[in-house]
């Protein structure tokens, strides 16, 4: 590397590589690889400032974060607090029972509100797919999805992704089995987005009545056969988990017994939790996921969730770091490595 | 592409590196709690050539690590550049030496030394640098220079590194070139 010695702090003698183009972050459908493992490397130097002894740097002084939570939410919350404090910028948080959307104020109104008292970055959590897209054609202020309805979690995805690359050294190959309510999951969506852009094997594995409709061979219309390559549905545990690099147990959440799509919690639990029996027939180093919160006893065995393949922990962490790169990427004009231009075209194909 | 004359050669980059690892090892009387930072991108390289030096002379390698600073960068607003890996040895109770190529406006090593601050708290810090080339815009002063260049603010003043230019030379591009 050639170092250069010229105004360092003016745009003089730069040479514009490509840029971080998203204003929004809404699913990963939009990502490409590049931008994708953009993200994922920003995240590695963001790890390095949350493990410093004093984890704050003045990156984003000035800049204001809102989360806008119309949802409950402990960890994804708090992950945003603690990502835009890292960098010094201002974080509020506004749920949606002690607000205005009380009194009947629409998602539009709030949004233009946030952005009237200077709100840079909006994090919004909605039980409606496609809230966020909604504000985002509304406000110039940046939209992070943090969960709509069963349709996307990006940020989720990311540092499941990010997780899956530092703990396994690559994604493209590995064999991922998500296990559970795939159908309402937002994560295990935007998971297949990511985990497949990046070349992995996805496994989709749960009772019939929990797996989307057009993923199962019987519903998919003879034309769309390869509409989602690289994922495969699997209703038998015992032959999903085979040979898995990562297994991923998601929340059953208890109301889809009351609306008849379960027999029972219990007999959910003896066909699809995740066991330590079961997991024996995964690769030895597989490791084990769980976006959170868990219900141990009913998707996933206490024990092996606080075992020693767990990495439920780590993403908790890798969370944090993630949404650092993001509101580090959205908060600003980041110029990408193109000054040699190797990286450049290859990474935007 | 680079045609004009070297400001130092290759001999004259290693001896100058040896005189500021003579120098380092003077002012702190031996290598006795000693570590050497770069600050990325430049001083990274820079600090291990001085280690090396300082392991040849005193038989002791000194500590050594290399820091980024793009976090601390006082015009984020402005533009983002994507910050570097940063590694750094125990620096509490230590005299740490801040090593950059190129000494110009002094915001780097503003920006240094507040970001060495997250890491511990040296009981001294110095700076040492290959070229200082005036320009200073902060009340910043190094330590130990290696070569004082008098260059005008449009220069392009280059540092090539064996270890990742195939050769050590400092050299000054006329003009608004680009990096």
């Amino acid at each position: 590397m050639t170092s250069t010695a010229s105004a360092p702090l003016t745009a003089q003698g730069r040479r514009p590589g490509r840029s971080w183009e998203h204003q929004h972050v809404l699913d990963l459908d939009d990502f490409s690889v590049g931008e994708i493992e953009t993200v994922l490397n920003l995240a590695d130097r963001m790890r390095e400032v949350l493990d410093r002894r004093i984890a704050r740097v003045p990156a984003l002084r000035g800049y204001t974060v809102v989360n806008l939570f119309y949802e409950p939410s402990t960890r994804t919350r708090a992950s945003f607090e603690l990502a835009g404090k890292v960098l010094g910028a201002d974080v509020i948080s506004v749920t949606a029972n002690t607000s205005s959307v009380v009194k009947g104020e629409s998602l539009i109104d709030t949004v233009r509100t946030l952005r009237a008292m200077r709100a840079d970055a909006i994090v919004m959590r909605h039980s409606i797919a496609g809230a966020p897209y909604l504000a985002a054609t509304n406000t110039d202020a940046s939209i992070i999805n943090a969960g709509d309805g069963a349709h996307a979690h990006p940020t989720q995805a990311l540092l499941d992704l990010y997780t899956i690359k530092s703990r396994l050294g690559s994604i493209a190959g590995k064999r991922v089995v998500m296990v559970g309510d795939i159908s309402h999951s937002r994560v295990a969506r935007s998971d297949m987005w990511g985990l497949t852009a990046m070349g992995a094997e996805v496994v989709l594995c749960g009772p019939p009545t929990l797996l989307p409709r057009g993923l199962r061979a019987q519903d998919r219309p003879a034309h769309a056969e390869s509409a989602l390559p690289n994922v495969t549905i699997e209703t038998d545990i015992d032959r999903a988990i085979e040979g898995a690099d990562v297994v991923m147990a998601l929340r059953l959440q208890s109301e889809r017994q009351q609306r008849g799509l379960l027999p029972s919690l219990h007999e959910y639990a003896q066909l699809y939790q995740v066991t330590a029996q079961r997991l024996a027939k995964a690769k030895p180093d597989h490791v084990l996921m769980h976006p959170g919160p868990k219900n141990e006893g009913i998707e996933i065995a206490g024990a092996v969730a606080a075992g020693q393949h767990s990495i439920i922990e780590e993403q908790v962490t890798n969370g944090v770091a993630i949404r650092m790169a993001l509101l580090y990427l959205l908060s600003g004009r980041t110029d990408l490595p193109g000054d040699g231009g190797s990286v450049t075209s290859e990474a935007r194909a | 592409m680079v045609n004009s004359a070297p400001i130092l050669d290759t001999q004259a980059v290693r001896r100058t590196l040896r005189r500021l690892a003579h120098e380092i090892v003077e002012s702190n009387q031996g290598v006795e709690g000693l570590v050497l930072i770069g600050i990325q991108r430049g001083g990274d390289v820079i600090a291990q050539r001085i280690a090396d030096d300082i392991e040849e002379i005193e038989g002791v390698r000194p500590g050594l690590g290399a820091l980024d600073v793009t976090l601390h960068r006082d015009d984020l607003d402005r533009r983002h550049p994507e910050p570097q890996p940063s590694a750094l040895p125990d620096v509490d109770g230590k005299v740490v030496v801040l090593v950059d190529d190129v000494l110009m406006t002094g915001r780097t090593v503003r920006a240094a030394l507040d970001a060495l601050n997250d890491f511990g708290r040296p009981r001294i810090v110095r700076l040492a640098v290959l070229v200082d080339r005036g320009h200073r815009e902060l009340p910043i002063r190094a330590d130990m220079v290696g070569k004082n260049i008098p260059t005008s603010r449009e220069d392009n003043v280059r540092v090539l590194l064996q270890e990742e230019d195939g050769r050590d030379a400092v050299v000054i591009l006329p003009g608004r070139m680009e990096s």
